[in-house]
């Protein structure tokens, strides 16, 4: 059985940034890999560690922040190539939901697929919740999926995530394989119907 | 009411409707290359599951290999053990493998075309994002992540929602020295880089028709530059030439039916787009970016922008792209110094690039200290670029010509920038530490404004350089 995604509580990191892109989320000489494991140490590597890897100012190397389980973003997040080890390193680094006002569509579809879900807030609310977190790291943000809202500090801001997203992630059927291999034999008819290239020299 | 190319494809691979509300679609063509398939392949091991129809799935290595020294084992035992791994997963499980040295390796989305694989009215999925390229021939193509490789190759169909369709008209004729690549610059510069968020991009209108395959893969191939997951032009008598005879296209009494078959998928002249965009192709100019995101563009010609010409949005991302670029707002793009020019990629490292290119670089000179590179898209294109003798007019002017792959677009390999370098580039991102040094800068361009570039050592306008139109 697959995890329900119904309420994610935690503490939030607010990561501000228009349209970061997945080479900064995870730098592609990471990408040398045949597993993902491991991957969540080279979480937005380039952002936090210097070239003598140093840290350096960064929200997710402030200690205020340590143990956070949200991660706040702006829009456009997750831009660029489809490498799934984005939405794994920010997994496997400890996230639980994200958190902001758009996303891109391939980032967006790899983080539901394994299980992380991110929605959006208006971009208000989205302000009101950066601006509480940075004032109060200790927050306690919840991301209620049944109930479509993100509460926080005694506010309740609707939250935005397309329905067939939500329905997948709140009744745990977020990974589609079981659901994809019952369709058996209609699968076989398909292979038949639809013309594939063949090598004919 | 007419249907676009999108939603015929759509319904013809539907397979059903999933209990989450999306659908299952059925992907005709699968490639693979090695930096997204090896944990899919483990995901299968793990689950006892099978490749379920290896005929739909073809392989190539392409990002991790050196282009100047090929010989195994190579000296980044990882990059080794990645084309080891792909090696075995295809063997395994009877994956047709476009190895080293096969003479049909390359970069994925220029095999694709060449061999005649990519195909009109077909779905096609790969773990890149820049699938988008094989739209160019009428096809339905998009990246996906490694656990969706997983479904493919365990299903052969994949979750997925429908999205709109966006028509982007390109009117009239293209002034000389502008090309595909400067169109797509100019799209994404004026859209946005979330302005395809949602929706499939449909493109046409004169300048397109008018356009060859290549040019118009280059134009694809940057749509989810834009946001777009998918970018199409609708098959014509062009896309029918090109795949004439190729390998893998079908022949003989096969091919008028294919034809047939092909013709019917194009969108209707009743479509209905959920948006509608028109571009005049002669406000298009030589095209180059300024930024950390490929929307950051302006004119050859033109200056950086200042921050009081730029909307509240915008300003924080161009504060931060000045500063990782050390640009001033305000300054002209021509004449900034470069130190490395780089052609190649999936965007332009198609035979037809290095021939327009070669046009023109005969009898130029790279600069001085500058470090000029060609990364020829496929092992065919290399071939023929030789026997053309392009390959000559390049190394003539000081180029190094390399192996095929994907090289320093995103630097994989040992191809890569060093500390703050600037390179004029014919790929298609110019993200922070892109090129592989967290501090390498990267400004898009077409293929011959690189040359330019390069010859000059700083952005220049390749229609003065090369004396183009004038």
């Amino acid at each position: 059985m697959l995890e329900k995604f119904t309420t994610i509580r935690g503490r939030a990191v607010p990561l501000r940034g228009e349209d970061i892109d997945t080479d900064r989320i995870i730098p592609a000489r990471f990408m040398k890999v045949l597993t993902f494991e491991g991957l969540g140490k080279y979480l937005f590597y380039d952002e936090r560690f210097d070239e003598k890897g140093q840290p350096k100012p960064h929200p997710l190397n402030d200690p205020r922040y340590q143990g956070a389980s949200i991660l706040l973003v702006e829009a456009g997040f997750g831009s660029g190539s489809s490498r799934e080890h984005a939405p794994q390193a920010i997994k496997r680094a400890g996230f639980r939901a994200i958190i902001g006002e758009s996303f891109a569509e391939i980032f967006f579809g790899n983080a539901t697929a394994i299980g992380l879900p991110c929605v959006t807030l208006a971009p208000e609310d989205l302000a009101a919740l950066f601006k509480a977190v940075e004032e109060n790291p200790a927050l306690e943000v919840e991301v209620d999926l049944v109930n479509k809202e993100v509460r926080f500090a005694n506010r309740t801001a609707p939250l935005s995530i397309p329905e067939e997203a939500r329905e997948a992630l709140v009744e745990g059927l977020w990974d589609p394989i079981g659901e994809l291999l019952q369709a058996g034999e209609l699968l076989d008819e398909f292979d038949r119907r639809l013309p594939y290239p063949r090598r004919s020299e | 009411m007419g249907k676009t190319l999108y939603e015929k494809v759509w319904e013809a691979h539907e397979v059903r409707k999933l209990r989450s509300g999306q659908s299952q679609l059925f992907i005709d063509l699968h490639l693979l290359h090695e930096v997204t398939s090896p944990q899919a392949f483990g995901m299968l091991r793990d689950l006892g599951l099978k490749v379920r129809y290896p005929h739909r799935t073809f392989a190539t290595v392409d990002h991790i290999v050196p282009t100047h020294d090929r010989t195994e084992p190579f000296q980044d035992p990882l990059a080794q053990s990645m084309l080891e791994a792909l090696r075995q997963n295809t063997r395994e499980h009877g994956i047709t493998f476009f190895d080293l040295g096969s003479g049909n390796q390359g970069i994925v989305h220029v095999i694709g075309p060449q061999l005649g694989l990519t195909q009109p009215g077909m779905t096609i999925a790969c773990g890149d994002s820049h699938t988008s390229t094989h739209g160019a021939f009428g096809a339905v193509a998009f990246g996906i992540g490694t656990s969706q490789v997983r479904d493919v190759l365990a299903t052969q169909t994949l979750a997925a929602q429908k999205l709109k369709v966006r028509r982007i008209n390109i009117e009239g004729k293209l002034a000389p020295g502008v090309y595909a690549k400067d169109v797509i610059l100019h799209i994404i510069r004026h859209l946005g880089v979330k302005g395809g968020l949602g929706y499939a991009y449909e493109y046409g209108g004169s300048t397109v028709e008018a356009m060859d395959m290549e040019s118009r893969m280059t134009l694809c191939n940057m749509s989810i530059e834009g946001g777009a997951r998918i970018g199409y032009v609708n098959p014509d008598e062009t896309t029918f030439a090109y795949l004439e005879g190729r390998p893998y296209s079908p022949k003989g009494a096969e091919w008028e039916e294919a034809k047939r078959r092909w013709k019917s998928f194009a969108s209707d002249p009743d479509a209905h787009y959920d948006d509608v965009v028109t571009f005049r192709a002669e406000e298009i100019p030589p095209t180059v970016t300024w930024g950390i995101n490929p929307g950051q563009a302006v004119p050859i010609d033109g200056r950086i922008p200042l921050l009081e010409e730029l909307s509240p949005e915008e300003r924080p991302a161009a504060e931060e792209a000045l500063a990782y670029m050390g640009f001033k707002p305000g300054q002209p793009i021509k004449g900034v110094p470069i130190q490395v020019a780089f052609i190649g990629s999936c965007t332009n490292a198609r035979l037809s690039d290095l021939r327009e290119v070669a046009r023109y670089l005969k009898g130029h000179k790279v600069k001085k200290g500058v470090r000029a590179l060609v990364v020829p898209g496929s092992e065919w294109v290399a071939k023929k670029a030789e026997e053309e003798g392009i390959a000559e007019i390049f190394r003539e002017a000081g180029f190094e010509w390399r192996y095929p792959g994907c090289s320093m677009c995103l630097a994989m390999n040992p191809d890569r920038l060093e500390g703050d370098e600037l390179a004029a580039s014919s790929s298609n991102r110019n993200y922070k530490g892109r090129m592989g040094s967290p501090r390498g800068r990267t400004v898009l361009m077409s293929p011959l404004m690189v040359a330019a570039a390069a010859v000059t050592g700083e952005i220049a306008d390749a229609r003065e350089v090369f004396g183009i139109g004038r």
